[in-house]
Parts: C-alpha cells; structure tokens; sequence
C-alpha cells in the first residue's frame, strides 16, 4: 500500500531494495523485453544473446514448446504445429477466422467454443495459450538477466486493440505469472521512448505499422506530460499483409497455381519476407523457390513492382492518419514531428509516403524495432515505484467507441472513441413489463450504426430488480474504463440502491474460472516450488502493507482518525506481522485484505486531504502572483 | 466508495462559475488534479486506494471534458440553474432558425455533387462556425445578464448547429476515403 508517495514529491521514500520491473512488447512477429538498467532502458538478450525472438511457438508430442528462434526453425517442416502471428486472433471469434490469414495456414477447431483453436499434436491451443508461452520465455529473460524476481511488467498492445483483444492479452500475462502494471498502447510506449526530455509543447504523431497491426496516434507532449488527443489504426494490417501479397506475386511468376500445401506456403513466405527486406537497401532483387519436380525457379522483381503490390495495403493506413486529424482536430501543418516505428516503416515506400503526407522528414532515430519496448520499459520502472519523483503522465484514450443495442438492433454509444481515459459514463433504463425483474443489455465495440458491423464485447443480464409496474424501475448502468482500456460494467437500482447482479458473458473471451483452470495447469508442473513462491510473495506483500500503512499513520494519523478507529487498525496491523511471521500464504493474505479493508475509509480522508491540501497550495502562489489582498 | 467531490465542476478546478473561463487554467489544474489522481500513482497502491484512483481520476476527466468544450459548458452551467433541457418535451423553436437550418442542411446535401466538394463544404463550414461563433457571444451576453431562459433557447439552437457540423466532418471523412 503505496500511500501517495507521489504526494509528497519532497520526501524521501523508506531506503528500499529496486523493484524489478520491465517493458514487454508482445508483437505479431517479434517480442522483446527491456528493464530500466542504471538510469536507462535497455533490450535484455537471453541465453543464445538474443534481444528480439520471433514470436513462433511450436508445440511437441507430449506437451513441451520451443519459443523463439528454435520454434521458427520448425516452421517449414512441421507448419501446423507451428503457430506464428497468433497476436492476429487475440481476442477473436471463430466467425473472424475468414477475415484473417489463417484459415488456411492451421488446422482449427471451432467446435470447442466461440474462441477458436490451433489443433496441434500437444492438444488445442488458443492465440492466449500462445501468447502465453511467449510471455513465460520474455519473463525467463529478464529474470535470469536481472538476477531476481519481477514485481510486474508493462505490456504494450496496439492501440487500436478493442476491449477484447486488451482482456485477452492481459489473460495471457496472468497465466504467465506475470503482475500487469498497465497494459500500455503501443505508440504511446514510443512517444515515451523518444520524448521525455521535451521541454516545449510539441504536437507529434506516431505512425506505427508493425508485423501485424497499424496505429497512428496524435499526441501533445510537454514536460513528461503525454497527452494523447486522437488515435486511430486497423488491427489486420502490417508487414504480414505485404508478405502475402509478394508471396502470391512471387508463386504466379514462378507458375505455381496451387498453395495450398502448408509447408509451401511457409517456404513462400520466408522467401517473400527475405526480399522484403532486401528491397528496403536495394532497387531490385533475384529470388529462388524450388518447385515440385525438383527444379527450382529462377526470378527477379523491382522496388517499383513491389510498391504496386503494397500500394493498396498502405493506403489504409492514411485512411486513419485522416481520421485521426479529424477527431483531434488539428491540421497535417500543426503536426511538428512524425515518428516511425515498428519493423514495416524500413519500406522505403512508407518512409516516403508517411513523410510525403505530413509533409516533413520523418524520425527514425530510435531502432524502430526496440522503441516501442524501451517506452513500455520506463514506464514499468515509475509504476514499479522506482522514482517516486517522476514527473511522467501519460494520459490515453480510448480508440474505439462503447455502446450499447438498443431497440431494432442500433448502437447506442455511451463512451465516444478518443475520450480520455479513465473514464465512467452513466445510461439509465427502466422495466417496460409490470413485474420485470430481469433486464439484458449487449455491450459493442466500433463505430458503425448496427450492432451486427460492431463488436460484440458482452451480453450482461441483470437480474433481482424489485417487481414494480412498468417504468417505475429506475436502473442506473455505469460504464467504467480503466486505465487499460477495459471495461466494467456495474448496475444500481435508483430507488432501493440495490445492486443488481451482474452476469458478464465476454463474447471472445475467457471466463475467470477458465483463467484460474489455465493458471493451475500451467503450474502443476510446479507445484512443489508453488508454496514457498506464493508464501514469499505474501511475505513480502505484508511487509510493504505495514510500512506504507505505519509510515502514514506516524506522520498524519490524528488529522484523520480517532482514538476507536486508530486501534482498529492497529489491531489488524499487529495481527497481519504475526500472519506474516507465520508459514501460511492465505494466512497472509486474508490478514492483509483486512488491513486494507478496516484502512479504506483512512486511505478515503487522506486522499481527499491531500486533494486539498494541493489545490490550497495553488490557490495561495496565485494570490501571491495577482497581488490581490487574500489571506 | 462515496467520493469527496460532491463539488460542481466549476469548483473542482477551482473556476468561477462563469461561460468565460480561462482554458490555460482549467488546462493547468487539470494537470495538476490529474498528477496526483491518475490511476499510474497508484500501481503498486492497495486495490482500494487503485479503485478510488480509477473513480477519482475518471471524474477529472469527464468534468475537464465539460468545461473545456464551450457548449457542454454552456449546457452545465444551465444545469447548475436547474435548467435541465429535455428533447422530449422541447420541440418549439424559433421558426427563422428553423429555416436557415433547412438552408444549411440542404447547402450541405448538394456538397457531394458539387463540382468542386471540397469547396462546397468549406463554405457549409463557414456558415456553421460563424453562426456557433455568435451563438457563444449571445450566450455570454445571456448568461453574464443571467437571463437564462434565453440563454436555454441559445443552448437549444447551439445544439443544433453543433449537430450539424459533426455532420460536415462525416462528409468530410467521406470525400477522404473516396479520394484515397
């Protein structure tokens, strides 16, 4: 219980041991870590000294992954239990695997559930499943690289990921063992990276085109204030749709009409993605493919037929800087720096054309690889704690609208896309039947009219309203998002303030009972370490309940306690140090649930305290600045 | 968890209550309320310290929001005078307003088969941003005379033309992607 330490920017912090914290960027084709070493952010390598690993995992007979390099390697020779780009299905329903790449590429299961599933020979694995062991080799990383357990990480999805596909990526990092400090947008993890020493206002865009997903965000930066004013993206759009493009060109100039053979299309690509890359250095490019009577095909192509196949492809991506402009406002001229990040903006064609439309040189100072890694870096190192200090803010929005079905099946929105977040918004609803005591709402994702072209995030129903006659039921649903960009939604019956039970169905989700199934399979083969981990996490959980707790006590506790409610809290205290000398975790935990339960309302007057306290700190330097005769 | 911000908007950025705020301010203390609330100061804080965080910090921002766009400021400050409009029940209007609304409407209907669009709806936007200019100047006269059923007509009007003009950026978003 960390109490306002960023209050009291002046004081010292209890000499503490450095919380280690990192910055996860979990990308389509690549995943990296970084941690805040000695003052800066830097990419951790691991044991084969590598800093960025393909974020492929392939599944063996009998359960074990290779992740990485390793897994990759496998692709060609054993594609379909070799899932690479699973960050495209993050989130997804077995109705959008036609919209993806993937419907021909793995074999599926749909069946199981409204999730689909890659079947490989270990079993059904889902886009969480995978992400997750991704995130366990990241976390290995840093672990053995920092030499110590981490307290939490920061993870970056696109911005323009929806409700869905932000709750499934922290699903993921939670069966990982990871603690989520924030789940942080991407471009706003590389504005970060590149401005924190900005003094002056300054209007930026990030155009972030990655292996997968494209975001462009508009921000104001001043003083280690971020301050997002408008983002807008396309979650299926990146470097893997120019990979199909080239690799279907490439297939037709060597006369091969059918790929539908897996390893084929695996080879395809490898080979696509290679002259990719050599077109971004050079005007044109030979390339091999082997075809099936052992010979093997001899071409070449050009920069300028390349830009032809992606041409489309890229033009989506200013569709959104337009409408970004839009929704924040300003004009392509009040922009003073582009920023490019993410593998896909090496292409020479979108290095120009960003540069063309906005009409300035674009930044690339930062390996457009690694900035948006070390941006999540150093903001785990402030939410860890590391530098109470710290004058960073970053303030988010959400990218897409929330809304809710209404009658003939339109949208209704509640949240507008680009409010900052966090955010709450209140709708009310009445019964429409005498005697209702049930009431279902469909919450949507999206920007159309019709419920059918939104995404359906949930369907909630609340149920135990008093039975009374038509309309004369008051039930007021509030919709919070919190600093993640997820949702909650609560409902209250106005009249008799009680709370009505709400049921989340997430539509392309997990329930948590599924997260708690995968948590504890994920662990069996670790259980004996189990209770000595979970026992010096509460340990160490207590420790810094009691010394937040006692350091506040001691400097303010007569402000706002009485003698009663002082020794109540005294007596949890002393009852959580005994728990915590003790051998049992739930011990511990349950000790420290009722400390911060018999604090709250403490924590409350404090907070609001320190509220006043600084707006009467203003109120007194302006006074002084206006001359006029207050006290 | 009930929150200590019972306070008005207004008071909570320590701002008169007045249509003619100065944004610099409102800016600055919204930045200063947000340092302290915002949920990132309380990563490592208890679940009930991160709970109010998130309330706390979400009501900084939906009444920075108000504040900051002149209408919804407008709108609040009625609604500080008990003066609640409701789309329901209010369906009479000026019919001179009513007419130059039909104007605009049809002036914006004709910007797609324009020979040049753009043009057409620069001069739409125009129109829009001169009339929402004078609505704001005859709501300060209202408001400043605390006559505020008139400046509740104004706010009705305002909305209207406000309407309008999310239109012209639907348009606008239109012709954009039509063109790419």
């Amino acid at each position: 219980m960390a109490l306002f330490q960023i209050a009291e920017p002046g004081q010292a912090q209890a000499p503490h041991q450095r919380r280690l914290a990192v910055g996860i960027d979990l990308g389509t084709t690549n995943s990296l870590v970084a941690s805040v070493l000695s003052g800066s952010a830097k990419v951790l390598a691991n044991e084969q000294a590598e800093t960025s690993i393909p974020s492929v995992v392939h599944y063996q007979e009998g359960g074990a992954t290779l992740v990485g390099t390793a897994a990759q390697a496998m692709a060609v020779a054993d594609p379909y239990n070799t899932i690479a780009s699973a960050k495209r299905l993050m989130g997804k329903g077995a109705s959008d695997l036609s919209e993806t790449l993937f419907a021909d590429r793995y074999l599926f299961d749909t069946d199981s559930g409204s999730i689909p599933a890659f079947k490989t020979q270990a079993g059904n694995k889902t886009a969480v499943d995978v992400s997750t062991a991704i995130l366990k080799a990241l976390k290995n990383t840093a672990e053995l690289s920092l030499g110590g357990e981490l307290v939490g990480a920061v993870i970056t999805v696109p911005a323009y990921f929806d409700d869905a596909q932000r709750q499934a990526t922290k699903d993921a990092a939670t069966v990982a063992g990871l603690h989520v400090l924030r789940l942080l947008n991407e471009p706003t993890a590389a504005a970060l990276a590149y401005g924190l020493d900005t003094k002056e206002d300054a209007c930026v865009a990030i155009f972030d085109l990655g292996g997968g997903t494209f975001d462009i965000s508009l921000l104001k930066m001043q003083r280690g204030l971020f301050e997002v004013m408008a983002t807008a993206g396309d979650t299926a759009l990146g470097g893997d749709d120019f990979d199909h493009a080239l690799a279907a060109s490439l297939a037709e100039q060597a006369g091969i009409s059918d790929i539908s053979d897996a390893s084929q299309q695996r080879h395809l690509l490898n080979i696509a993605r290679h002259v990719k890359e050599q077109l971004s250095s050079q005007p044109n490019c030979n390339f091999e493919i082997p075809l099936a009577d052992g010979a093997s095909f001899k071409g070449s192509i050009d920069r300028d037929q390349f830009n032809a196949l992606i041409e489309p492809l890229f033009k989506r991506s200013l569709k959104s800087c337009r409408q970004a402009l839009r929704d924040a406002n300003i004009e392509k001229t009040d922009v003073d720096a582009v920023v490019m990040v993410g593998g896909s903006t090496r292409v020479p064609l979108v290095r120009d054309r960003v540069s063309e439309f906005f009409g300035k040189t674009v930044l690339t100072d930062i390996n457009p690889d690694e900035v948006v890694a070390v941006g999540a870096a150093l903001q785990a190192d402030v939410l860890a704690g590391n530098k109470p200090d710290s004058e960073l803010l970053l303030l988010d929005v959400i990218p897409l609208s929330l809304g809710l079905e209404t009658m003939g099946g339109l949208a209704e929105k509640v949240i507008p896309r680009n409010t900052t977040i966090p955010i709450a918004r209140a709708q009310e609803f009445t019964t429409y039947k005498d005697g209702q005591t049930a009431l279902a709402l469909h919450v949507v994702q999206g920007e159309r009219e019709l419920v059918s072209d939104c995404r359906s995030l949930a369907r909630f129903e609340l149920r135990d309203i008093p039975p009374r006659v038509a309309g004369a039921v008051r039930i007021q649903v509030i919709f919070q998002v919190d600093a993640d960009g997820l949702l909650t939604v609560n409902a209250i019956e106005k009249e008799s303030g009680v709370v009505a039970s709400v049921d989340v169905k997430p539509s392309y989700g997990l329930s948590d009972t599924e997260i708690e199934q995968m948590l504890s399979a994920s662990m069996e083969h670790a259980s004996d370490d189990m209770h000595a981990r979970a026992l010096q996490e509460q340990k160490v959980e207590a420790d810094r309940v009691i010394e937040a707790l006692s350091s506040a006590l001691r400097s303010d506790s007569d402000d706002h306690l009485d003698r009663d409610e002082r020794s109540v809290i005294d007596q949890a205290i002393s009852d959580l140090q005994t728990a915590r000398d003790g051998d049992n975790p739930d011990a511990i935990k349950s000790a420290v649930a009722k400390v911060e339960k018999v604090s709250n309302t403490y924590v409350e007057r404090r907070m609001n305290a320190t509220v006043r306290k600084m707006m009467a700190g203003k109120q007194l330097a302006d006074v002084e600045g206006d001359g006029s005769n207050h006290t | 968890m009930q929150l200590d911000f019972s306070s008005n908007y207004f008071e909570l950025f320590e701002l008169q209550a007045a249509f003619n705020i100065e944004l610099s301010e409102l800016d600055q203390r919204y930045q200063q309320l947000q340092r302290v609330l915002h949920p990132d100061k309380f990563a490592s804080a208890s679940d009930a310290e991160r709970r109010w965080s998130v309330q706390a910090a979400s009501r900084v921002n939906e009444a920075y929001q108000t504040l900051k766009q002149p209408l919804k400021r407008a709108n609040y400050l009625l609604e500080l005078q008990g003066l609640m409009l409701n789309e329901e029940t209010d369906t009479q209007m000026d019919p001179m307003f009513l007419m130059e609304q039909m104007e605009l409407r049809e002036a914006l209907g004709d910007v797609e088969s324009a020979s040049d669009p753009y043009a057409a709806l620069d001069k739409v936007g125009a129109q829009l941003s001169s009339q929402i200019s004078s609505s704001s100047d005859a709501y300060l006269a209202s408001a400043t005379s605390e006559d505020w059923p008139q400046a509740r007509t104004i706010v009705r009007q305002w909305q209207f033309l406000e309407k309008l003009r999310q239109e012209t950026k639907s348009l606008e978003a239109r012709l954009d992607d039509a063109e790419a």
